[in-house]
C-alpha cells in the first residue's frame, strides 16, 4: 500500500510539472502572440485597457498601411538576397578550406590552422570602426558589397566541416581519383554530397546570422533602397516622434519573424540537429 | 624532413584561398587598424596621429566608461547565471518521454531564431507603462500596486534588457545541454536509481558531472554573447535612461558613430576583446578541473 500511495504521489508531481510546463510553454510564445494580435487591431483599439489578446476584426490595413509608410518590400528583399547569398559563399568558402586542412598535406599546415584559430577569439565588434573605413575606401558603403563580402568568411565553419571531413572514409575519393578526377573534382563529386549534414546544419547558422544582423547593416547602409529588414524596422521606430504607433510596428515585426518561423517549422528536425551538431563539435 | 608533392600544395592553397584571404582583410587587418586606432587621434577626417596611451588613459578616467563596464558585468552576470539554470533546469526535465515533448522544445526553442530588433520592439509594446500586457497582468494578479515604468526607470531597465535576453536565449541553451543529456549512457541512471538514489541525489552526483564539458561550452558561449549585446539596447533604452542600459558595445557604438572619438571607441573595443580573452582563459584554465569526462573526439 506505501509504494502504491507513494507512486501516485509522484504520478502527482509530475503532472503538476507537467502543467507548469505548458504554463511556461505558453508565456515563451505570448510575446509572438501579442505581437499578431496587436498588428491586427484598429490603431486607436491598442490603447485599450485590458489588452487586447484577441482581435475583434481582422484590420488588415494596418499592413496596407505599413507598406506606403515604407518600403518594406525592398527591406525584405534586400534581406533574402543578403542572407541567402551569404549563406551560400560562406558555406563554401568554409567547405573548401575544411576540406583542404582535413585532406591535403601542405608546408605549415599547423600555422596556417593557428591563423584560422584565432579569428575565432575576436568579437566583430572589434573590427567594426576600421572595417567600416575600409568599406568607405573600397566605395562599398550603401552597396551591397559592404552588406554581403564580410560575412563570407569565418573560422567556425572552417572547423565544424574540417571534424566532419575527419570523420569520412577515404576510399571513394581514392576511388574517384583513381579514375582520374582532380582534387576539385573529388571534393566537389564526392566529399561535398558526403558532408550535406554538415553544410545544412552550418547553412542554418550563417543564414540566421545574416537575416537578424542588424549592428553591420545599421552602419553600412544609409538609403532605403539599400537597408535590410532590421534596420528598416528601427528606421520605422525611429520615425515616429510623440505617438508610437504600435499595430504597424507590430505589423512590420510580424513580417520580419514570421518567415523565420515559416522555415523553423518546416524543418525542425534539421535545425534542431544543426544546432546540436554546433554546439557539441565544438 | 616530410616530402610535400608540390601539385598537392598548389591545390591545397587554392582550396584556402577564399576563406584565408577574406579572413586576413576582413578580420586582420581590421583587427590591426583598430589596435593602432586605439594609440591614435581621428574623427574619420585626415589622417591619424600618434597619441600614445592617452585614448586608454581618457576611457579609464572615464566615470561613464566605468558605468558602463560595472553595468555591462552585472548583465553579464545575472543573465547569464538565469540562463544557465533556468536552461539546464528545462533540459533535464525534457530529457524523459514526456508528452508533447518536441511541442515543449519547439516552443521553448523559438524565440533564440527571431532576428533581435523584431523582438525587442515586441518587449518595448509590452512593457510599455500605461497599456502594455506586463504591467496590467501584474496588476490584475495584485503583484503590483501601481505600473511600472519598465524601460523609464533606471532601477527597472536593465531587468528588461535581462528578462528579454533570458526569454530570448533560453531555448538555445535547453538544446545544446539536451545534446549533452542524450550522450549520458542510461545505464548509470539505472543503476543509481535501482540502489535507491532520490532523483535529486541522481542529478548532482551523476547528471551535472557527466555534462561538465557542455557547461563549459554553453557557459563561455554565453558569457561572450553577453558581453556583445547591443541590439536590444539600441531598441530598447538607446542606454538610457540616466546611463543605466548602457553596455560596452553601444557605448563603443556611441562613441563611434555619434560622436567620432574614434581612438576612445577603439580603446574601448581592444579593453572588451582583452576582457573575453582573459574570461576564456579563465574558463579554459578552469575546465581542466571541472571537466570530468570529456569525449575523445
Amino acid at each position: 500500500m506505501a509504494t502504491g500511495s507513494k507512486i501516485q504521489l509522484e504520478q502527482f508531481k509530475q503532472g503538476m510539472l507537467w502543467l507548469l510546463m505548458l504554463l511556461g510553454a505558453l508565456l515563451m510564445g505570448l510575446p509572438f502572440w501579442v505581437m499578431v494580435v496587436t498588428s491586427l487591431v484598429k490603431p486607436d483599439e491598442v490603447f485599450q485597457m485590458p489588452p487586447r489578446l484577441w482581435p475583434d476584426g481582422w484590420h488588415w490595413e494596418n499592413y496596407q498601411r505599413l507598406f506606403q509608410l515604407a518600403p518594406m518590400g525592398v527591406y525584405f528583399l534586400n534581406s533574402v538576397l543578403v542572407s541567402v547569398v551569404t549563406t551560400v559563399g560562406h558555406v563554401l568558402c568554409s567547405a573548401m578550406a575544411g576540406y583542404a586542412f582535413s585532406r591535403m598535406h601542405f608546408p605549415h599546415k599547423n600555422k596556417i590552422f593557428f591563423v584560422f584559430l584565432i579569428t575565432l577569439m575576436v568579437p566583430p565588434q572589434v573590427n567594426i570602426v576600421p572595417l567600416f573605413f575600409l568599406m568607405k575606401t573600397f566605395h562599398w558603403l550603401d552597396t551591397y558589397a559592404a552588406l554581403i563580402v564580410p560575412g563570407l568568411f569565418g573560422a567556425f565553419g572552417v572547423f565544424m566541416l574540417r571534424q566532419w571531413f575527419n570523420g569520412l572514409p577515404k576510399e571513394l575519393e581514392d576511388a574517384a581519383r583513381i579514375d582520374g578526377c582532380n582534387p576539385w573534382q573529388v571534393f566537389w563529386r564526392v566529399a561535398l554530397p558526403l558532408a550535406t549534414p554538415a553544410l545544412a546544419a552550418l547553412a542554418i547558422f550563417v543564414f540566421l546570422g545574416a537575416w537578424n544582423s542588424f549592428m553591420w547593416p545599421l552602419i553600412v547602409t544609409n538609403s532605403d533602397n539599400m537597408r535590410t529588414l532590421p534596420v528598416g524596422i528601427a528606421t520605422l521606430k525611429g520615425s515616429f516622434r510623440d505617438t508610437t504607433d504600435w499595430t504597424i510596428l507590430m505589423a512590420a515585426a510580424t513580417l520580419s519573424i514570421l518567415p523565420v518561423i515559416g522555415v523553423f517549422l518546416l524543418g525542425q528536425k534539421q535545425f534542431m540537429q544543426g544546432i546540436m551538431a554546433g554546439g557539441s563539435k565544438e | 624532413m616530410k616530402e610535400f608533392s608540390a601539385s598537392e600544395t598548389r591545390w591545397a592553397w587554392i582550396f584556402l584561398a577564399p576563406c584565408l584571404l577574406g579572413l586576413l582583410i576582413f578580420t586582420y587587418l581590421p583587427g590591426l587598424a583598430s589596435l593602432g586606432l586605439s594609440f591614435s587621434y581621428w574623427n574619420f577626417l585626415g589622417v591619424p596621429h600618434w597619441v600614445g596611451l592617452e585614448n586608454y588613459a581618457a576611457v579609464l578616467n572615464d566615470p561613464l566608461f566605468w558605468k558602463s563596464f560595472g553595468t555591462t558585468c552585472w548583465f553579464v552576470l545575472v543573465s547569464g547565471i538565469l540562463e544557465l539554470v533556468l536552461a539546464l533546469m528545462l533540459a533535464v526535465w525534457l530529457n524523459r518521454a514526456i508528452r508533447g515533448q518536441s511541442f515543449f522544445r519547439a516552443a521553448y526553442f523559438l524565440p533564440f531564431i527571431t532576428p533581435m530588433v523584431s523582438v525587442s520592439l515586441v518587449w518595448g509594446w509590452l512593457y510599455d507603462p500605461s497599456y502594455g500586457l506586463i504591467n496590467w497582468a501584474l496588476q490584475q494578479a495584485h503583484l503590483l500596486g501601481r505600473p511600472i515604468p519598465w524601460l523609464y526607470d533606471p532601477k527597472t531597465a536593465l531587468w528588461a534588457v535581462v528578462i528579454l535576453r533570458v526569454w530570448k536565449d533560453i531555448g538555445y541553451n535547453m538544446v545544446i545541454f539536451l545534446a549533452g543529456l542524450q550522450a549520458v549512457s542510461p545505464s548509470l541512471y539505472e543503476s543509481a536509481y535501482l540502489d535507491g538514489a532520490t532523483s535529486w541525489r541522481v542529478f548532482w552526483r551523476i547528471t551535472l558531472p557527466m555534462i561538465t564539458p557542455t557547461l563549459f561550452f554553453v557557459g563561455i558561449m554565453t558569457l561572450i554573447n553577453g558581453f556583445q549585446t547591443f541590439d536590444s539596447v539600441y531598441l530598447l533604452t538607446q542606454g538610457g535612461p540616466e546611463h543605466s542600459t548602457e553596455l560596452l558595445v553601444y557605448w563603443m557604438f556611441k562613441n563611434a558613430f555619434e560622436f567620432y572619438k574614434i581612438g576612445p571607441a577603439s580603446a574601448i573595443a581592444y579593453i572588451l576583446f582583452m576582457v573575453i580573452l582573459v574570461l576564456t582563459f579563465v574558463q579554459w584554465q578552469l575546465r581542466k578541473r571541472w571537466v570530468l569526462y570529456e569525449d575523445e573526439t
